[in-house]
């Protein structure tokens, strides 16, 4: 059985392919991310008072940096995807959408893995 | 593909959002926002990462009160998206999308997001 009416087969865009697996991550990540973000405010306010060695010691304690380390992916994961969809809405050409979405993620990307790093080097100083 | 001339609704230019409607946008503008704001975010790891005197530097800016403003700021928009989150994932139970319980909801969740914030940057900025 064949659900595709003939106009999306000649455009070739096909469906949206991934939609369920976005919506569900998008649930995932944010359900991970309401007791991590509640955590994480621990942080700022460590960086706002805290002696150097207090928050370094915090930050590497093991389920400090598991926590955060949690939360980095979750959170930059979660923004990718809203982000997506905030593009995917307002952005109309489809070349521009593709390469906005594409820039988004890697950007992101990039900003998780600095973060990460970061984390491991605090781990490894203390 | 973009089509011209099609009828739109609601016009945003003449249509006056309901509170539901203010709300629902307002989720996507803190999204976005907060998407924005960890940048901040990795410069303070980063700040830690790098030492005793990027981390001076880094509370430095943190001391200064424009930031203390938008932190706060930013704390409200943070409360604000996790609880219209939570009625998303209530909503996605097929759960409460009767007019009555939405503005309910709309109202729940302002309340919320105002106490969650107060409290937050109480525990932060005393003890």
């Amino acid at each position: 059985m064949d659900y595709r009416t003939p106009l999306s087969k000649v455009r070739g865009l096909g469906s949206a392919k991934s939609g369920t697996a976005h919506w569900w991550l998008q649930r995932v990540t944010a359900v991970v991310l309401i007791p991590l973000t509640v955590w994480l405010l621990w942080l700022f306010k460590l960086s706002f008072y805290a002696p150097y060695q207090e928050t370094a010691v915090w930050l590497s304690a093991p389920l400090n940096s598991i926590c955060l380390l949690a939360w980095i992916v979750a959170v930059f994961y979660h923004a990718a995807l809203g982000v997506q969809v905030v593009i995917e809405d307002y952005v109309a050409g489809d070349g521009s959408k593709i390469i906005a979405i594409w820039l988004v993620k890697l950007i992101f990307g990039v900003l998780a893995l600095a973060a990460s790093i970061a984390v491991f080097k605090v781990i490894s100083a203390g | 593909m973009i089509h011209h001339n099609r009828p739109l609704s609601p016009h945003l230019q003449v249509y006056k959002l309901p509170l539901t409607g203010v709300i629902s946008i307002t989720h996507r503008m803190t999204g976005v926002m907060l998407s924005v704001g960890l940048i901040v975010f990795v410069y303070v790891v980063s700040a830690i990462a790098a030492g005793p005197e990027a981390y001076q530097a880094l509370q430095g800016i943190m001391g200064h009160w424009l930031f203390r403003l938008v932190y706060g700021g930013f704390i409200y928009a943070l409360f604000f998206h996790l609880c219209h989150g939570v009625r998303h994932l209530i909503w996605d139970t097929g759960r409460g999308f009767d007019k009555a319980t939405l503005n309910r909801y709309a109202f729940y969740e302002l309340i919320a997001a105002l106490v969650l914030t107060l409290a937050a940057l109480f525990l932060t900025f005393t003890g």
